[in-house]
């Protein structure tokens, strides 16, 4: 039987299961293929807090959104054109999502009448009508890979839980995918069950013939490879991205990276990545807590290491303290947020905008510390060696923001060659500063930047004591002098409105535009996306982007004044919009959402054309 | 198993063959505790004590947290870090764990060490950071004017609890010893001779050494260690530890002996009752701290009778040296590590 092949510039295909059913290894799986294939792709895992939430539930469904096309694209996709729902809680969960006409690949041997049950179906949808919108794929998962799988020596369990492989190669035959990578993959994850692999990987194939045969699916679709900017590329996470930044920011500043950091989601992979690689020598301390965490970073700091500490919002407010002994103490520190839905525990696996405000100001006394927020993915690689270099170059601790959906999600990435990278060497301080030319002066700073010099233990003839109390001028001596308080807080601010920031760049195709859409953080996608969509339809918006939030760009004022008006997406109740109305007086427009998701590319470009439309 | 660097305890700290004396330890900044104060006698036997260990001053630093003894790097003409309140050994342990080449010293108090910052201590000693631990115990709060402190005995008449506190008090030595710290050591601060040789033997061990000082707060809880003072009975309720030596204390007709109890513990008898075999001899190294976390408990209920030496002073590797292990380790199997690998690593392709 000769099939149909049809062409498609882009896909949104959205893998949904139980939580233990390995959606988001097959979603990974499926990713490296396509990236492997060469289009262009943003993917949006979704996943519960809890390990396994109870089998069959609405709460223990997870989820793996990819969004692949022969162009470059901007975000994981609004709505899915194909579901694969593993189970009847699967469907529940994410038919809302799917547009009418989309594909259904359903797994009709859990759809028992319990599980039916279990999330409130009283009949069987992929029996009655109600899916007749759609169009509906009822594919015996289970049963065809358990048959599948008949002559291997292994349990009907494990079997059975090869069910996402034989879907896998499914979906790999729908979207002609190649296959290599992942029958590697196997071979090497399983190396050491053997027979484990091998069923996984004739599953596998099982999946991709089924495809071939079953009358079931009669068109398979090509996405022709997209065409990006010459060069190497890899998939790449978030949290990957921003651990890779960080070995960079250790190389290029030819210091030790020392890590504190205590487990938190979404965080922890970033623990994880970088205490893999100790041949760069990279210390990672597992800490008793989150104040230990980055006590321990900070101490290494002093000690000459490049010290940094990872964690999520609340991790935050318990670092807040040593943050500010950091600022006072003027050593180099990273401290990277990856935010996620508060407050308080709020939703450990959801994105959101909304520790800005606690980033800026959330300790005691005038403490100013620069922020920084990674735009993409791929942009906290960049991003991490930015925090270095101010944080070296200034002697002060520095914020990065990530977040819930930039820590999971992937892109391609361009990987930099070496020599794009910058140098942010520092020099330690070894001789006295002092007129005298004998004695030490641990806050005399250096007059363009007014970094203060960084001598650290071991060299002799600088021993100094540093600490949380209020510092005198150049020596560095205990000071309660009122004045010298004053100074050392004015002094202390305006090294942090000092530090050299790019200029904010506006994309305005036609120069013309009088609606300026403004973003910062992991928003960039669906904000470059919807701007796309009304300059589509014939509107003309302006888009710009802010990465560094403190200080900000020196332009930004100028560009605010610029436009009619001004419109600032936040997933948040509008913490930079406050900055910005206070700082430069511009009635900048609100659009909030705080839903624990990122935005989609139609809501903000419906949200752009109003701005756009109304007087 | 990992050769541990016991006894070379500053083996890897650069020497200095320059004559140091006490004054070159002194900084220049003026001491301000309150006339009177036991910290006064600590800061002499250290900076008395530290031109024997014939270090690089530069390589020694002093790491301390908020209160009254925490003032302490400040005095003292080598590296410090005045910290935050109960957070000196986590600030601690990231400065050891990156430098084995420096001789660390946290210095802290009762209301630091086992309060705010009970946690941060117990696992710089469970892992065995190359740190050495000074705890000025005073059983008060000082520097906020006299709260009762977490070494407080029950029923202290503070400003916080004129009804008398509730809660019964932490002995830091049984605490280090549950955490099983690999050196544990109690010390009193009018005691310059005990203090050095204690401080000496800290020292030279390498991984995490807690040495709890008996100190007097001269303002608001004067006299809490009299009687381990006071001629008159200093030597009846003293029971001074030494490795490999009969634990016995007192004097003439009141001679008293340890020796091990029926209950599994340790108990105090009248020596001239009992057979000189009966007495428990101390031994320090014994690996197992069950032995050493009995005597702890001496001071119990009232103190009646109270150790001081060295309870415990055993070899295992420090935390620095088996996470700088793992490095080499990395770095001799695999090589150095190459940035450019790391990034072209996993699946890539080429377009253009």
């Amino acid at each position: 039987m000769t099939k149909q092949v049809q062409q498609l510039d882009r896909v949104i295909i959205r893998f949904a299961g139980d939580s233990g059913d390995g959606m988001q290894l097959t979603g990974d799986r499926f990713t490296a293929e396509t990236a492997q294939f060469g289009n262009d792709l943003s993917t949006l895992p979704n996943f519960p807090a809890e390990i396994r939430a109870p089998a069959g539930t609405l709460p223990g469904v997870s989820s793996f959104q990819l969004h692949f096309a022969d162009h470059d694209i901007l975000t994981p996709g609004d709505a899915p054109n194909v579901l694969v729902a593993m189970n009847p809680a699967a469907l529940k969960a994410n038919l809302g999502d799917l547009p009418k006409g989309a594909d259904i690949i359903a797994n009709t041997d859990e759809f028992t009448k319990r599980n039916l049950s279990k999330v409130g179906y009283d009949g069987n949808p992929l029996e009655d009508d109600s899916l007749a919108e759609w169009r509906l794929h009822a594919v015996p998962l289970t049963s065809l890979t358990v048959k599948a799988l008949e002559g291997f020596d292994i349990s009907k369990k494990d079997a059975e839980r090869a069910k996402n492989m034989f879907a896998l190669g499914l979906l790999s035959w729908l979207y002609h995918r190649p296959t290599e990578g992942t029958i590697q993959f196997l071979e090497a994850k399983f190396a050491k069950k053997p027979e484990i692999a091998k069923a996984n990987i004739a599953a596998f194939q099982a999946g991709w013939n089924y495809g071939e045969t079953t009358e079931s699916f009669s068109v398979s679709y090509e996405i022709k490879p997209a065409t990006l900017r010459p060069g190497t590329y890899r998939n790449i996470s978030g949290n990957q991205a921003l651990a890779y930044g960080l070995i960079a920011a250790s190389v290029q500043s030819k210091l030790p990276l020392f890590l504190g950091s205590y487990p938190i989601t979404p965080a922890s992979d970033i623990l994880h990545e970088l205490s893999k690689h100790k041949r760069f020598g990279i210390r990672t301390f597992q800490a008793e807590d989150e104040i230990a965490g980055v006590g321990a970073a900070l101490g290494a700091a002093f000690g000459g290491s490049l010290g940094v500490t990872t964690t999520s919002g609340p991790g935050i407010a318990l670092k807040a303290e040593t943050v500010g002994l950091a600022v006072t103490t003027e050593l180099p520190l990273i401290i990277v947020d990856v935010q996620r839905a508060g407050p308080s525990t709020g939703m450990p696996t959801k994105t959101e905008q909304t520790d800005l405000l606690m980033a800026m100001y959330g300790r005691n006394g005038e403490s100013p510390v620069p922020v920084l927020a990674a735009a993409t993915p791929s942009d906290c690689f960049t991003m991490a060696i930015e925090a270095a270099r101010i944080a070296l170059k200034y002697r002060t601790p520095v914020m990065l923001l990530s977040d819930g959906y930039l820590a999971n999600g992937s892109e391609p990435w361009r990987i930099p060659d070496l020599d794009e990278l910058p140098d942010i060497s520092v020099l330690f301080t070894t001789e006295p500063n002092g007129d005298d030319g004998t004695t030490y002066l641990p806050y005399r700073r250096d007059p363009e930047t007014l970094a203060r010099p960084w001598a650290v233990p071991g060299t002799a003839g600088l021993e100094h004591r540093i600490g949380g109390i209020e510092k005198a001028d150049g020596t560095g001596n205990i000071s309660y002098d009122p004045d010298n308080h004053d100074k050392m807080v004015r002094l202390r601010q305006a090294k942090i409105d000092g530090i050299d920031v790019p200029d904010l760049t506006v994309d305005d195709p036609d120069g013309d535009a009088r609606v300026l859409v403004l973003g910062w953080g992991s928003t960039y996608g669906p904000i470059a996306a919807a701007a796309r969509r009304v300059r589509a339809a014939g509107h003309k918006v302006a888009q710009a982007h802010l990465r560094h939030l403190n200080p900000l760009p020196a332009n930004t004022g100028e560009v605010l004044r610029s436009y009619d008006k001004v419109l600032l997406p936040e997933i948040n109740l509008g913490q930079l919009a406050m900055l910005l109305r206070a700082r430069y007086l511009v009635d900048v427009i609100s659009y909030n959402r705080v839903r624990g998701l990122p935005f989609k590319a139609a809501e903000l470009a419906a949200v752009i054309q109003d701005v756009i439309e109304s007087d | 198993m990992t050769e541990t660097l016991n006894g070379k305890g500053l083996a890897l700290i650069p020497r200095t063959d320059a004559k140091q004396t006490l004054k070159d330890f002194k900084s220049d900044q003026e001491v301000r505790w309150c006339p009177g104060c036991g910290d006064y006698a600590i800061l002499a036997a250290v900076q008395s004590f530290l031109p024997e260990l014939g270090l690089k001053r530069e390589n020694i630093v002093f790491v301390s947290g908020i209160g009254c003894s925490s003032r302490f790097p400040y005095y003292l003409n080598t590296y410090g870090f005045h910290s935050i309140h109960g957070r000196a050994p986590a600030i601690a342990t990231g400065l050891a764990t990156s430098r084995p080449d420096l001789s660390v010293w946290v210095i802290t108090g009762d209301g630091d060490a086992l309060s705010i910052g009970g946690n941060h201590l117990i696992h710089a000693l469970r892992r065995n950071v190359n740190l050495n631990i000074l705890l000025f115990n005073n059983r008060i709060y000082g520097l906020t004017k006299g709260q009762y402190s977490p070494t407080s005995e029950i029923g202290k008449i503070t400003k916080s609890t004129p009804m008398g506190s509730l809660d019964k008090p932490f002995n830091p030595i049984s605490l280090a010893l549950g955490a099983e710290a690999g050196f544990v050591a109690r010390t009193i601060d009018s005691d310059r001779k005990h203090l050095q040789s204690v401080l000496r033997q800290a020292a030279e061990h390498r991984g995490a050494s807690l040495v709890e000082i008996y100190q007097n707060c001269n303002i608001f809880n004067d006299g809490a260690f009299d009687t381990l003072k006071d001629p008159g009975t200093r030597d009846e309720i003293t029971v001074r530890l030494e490795h490999g030596q009969p634990i016995v204390f007192g004097t003439g007709d009141n001679e008293r002996a340890v020796r091990l109890s029926p209950t599994g513990g340790v108990e105090v008898v009248r020596r001239a009752e009992i057979a000189d075999s009966e007495i428990l001899v101390h031994d320090a190294h014994n690996p197992d701290p069950s032995l050493a976390f009995a005597l702890s408990r001496l001071d119990e209920p009232a103190f009646d009778h109270v150790p001081i030496g060295v309870f415990r002073s055993i070899d295992r590797p420090s935390y620095d040296q088996l996470l700088n292990e793992q490095v080499e380790t990395a770095t001799a199997d695999k090589g150095a590590g190459s940035l450019a690998d790391l990034l072209h690593g996993g699946d890539t392709w080429t377009i253009g």
